[in-house]
């Protein structure tokens, strides 16, 4: 059997800065407050530090702080929902909505030009570093409370009854907010990296 | 019958709730004979699997692809 590591085994500045660093752009994403994301992130990693608990290796400790940094960011959502609610509507929003809207004809099909085509190589995308910060961009674009309700279901992998319940929406209201991240994330994927440059729309 | 863009709200509630046996015929018959609609699909899973792709990245511990490119660092 593979023996536990005490924290202090695995742990040197370099490490805990290192995860640090990972946990606040996270942190700052999903929560777009700077002083938040830095308090929410230097609770959890305080907690994960001192609480005494051993861990197999590198990895498992970064899974236990980035288990504690999910439950502070959902506690921290619900607070804030309690005095601001999350709307569904804004001038940002607005603005999703009708980039969207003018993919379709008067009937709702398809634009001819704007009718979504085959996005080639997905696999090879995931591996390219460049790929990857222009999904961050991309998700950096997306308005405040947009990103906090689809980054709680598809990061931090909550059922939709707890987002709507944490950003205190109604499940149509969450359903709406979730189809808009997503068209804006596929639309800024697709000018970004599928089809850069080839399409109007 | 579903049109274009009722279908790419229902595709995605399908990712987050379960859909009806009558909504999922709909969008399957929808599908059948609309390829935009299939490509859009493909579009969100994808969209998913880049989500999930993020996670694993920053939970990880070696070369990792999220980090950008730091001047200066050895």
């Amino acid at each position: 059997m593979e023996a536990a590591i005490t924290p202090t085994a695995l742990i040197d500045n370099a490490f805990v800065e290192q995860v640090r660093r990972d946990m606040l752009a996270f942190a700052q994403l999903q929560l777009r407050d700077a002083t938040l994301a830095e308090d929410a992130v230097q609770d959890a990693l305080t907690a994960a530090l001192t609480g005494g608990k051993d861990f197999a290796g590198r990895s498992a400790l970064k899974t236990w702080v980035f288990g504690i940094l999910r439950h502070k960011i959902v506690d921290l959502i619900r607070q804030q929902s309690r005095t601001t609610p999350i709307s569904a509507f804004g001038n940002d929003e607005d603005d999703i909505d009708q980039t969207f809207d003018a993919l379709f004809k008067a009937n709702a099909h398809w634009q001819p030009a704007c009718r979504p085509a085959a996005w080639a190589d997905p696999e090879a995308a995931l591996r390219e570093k460049h790929f990857w910060a222009i999904f961050d961009a991309c998700l950096t674009h997306l308005p405040k409370n947009t990103a906090r309700v689809f980054m709680m279901r598809e990061f931090l992998e909550l059922d939709t009854g707890e987002v709507c319940a944490a950003a205190g929406i109604t499940t149509s209201n969450c359903h709406v907010i979730l189809h808009r991240a997503r068209s804006a994330l596929r639309d800024c994927l697709e000018k970004g990296w599928f089809l850069a440059g080839e399409r109007p729309c | 019958m579903l049109n274009c863009k009722d279908a790419t709200h229902r595709m995605s509630e399908a990712e987050d709730r379960e859909l009806g046996l009558g909504e999922r015929v709909e969008l399957s018959i929808h599908l059948a004979m609309c390829k935009g609609c299939r490509n859009y699909q493909q579009h969100l899973h994808i969209l998913r699997d880049a989500c999930r792709g993020y996670r694993e990245h920053l939970l990880g511990t070696d070369g990792d692809l999220l980090r950008p490119e730091r001047k200066g660092e050895s």
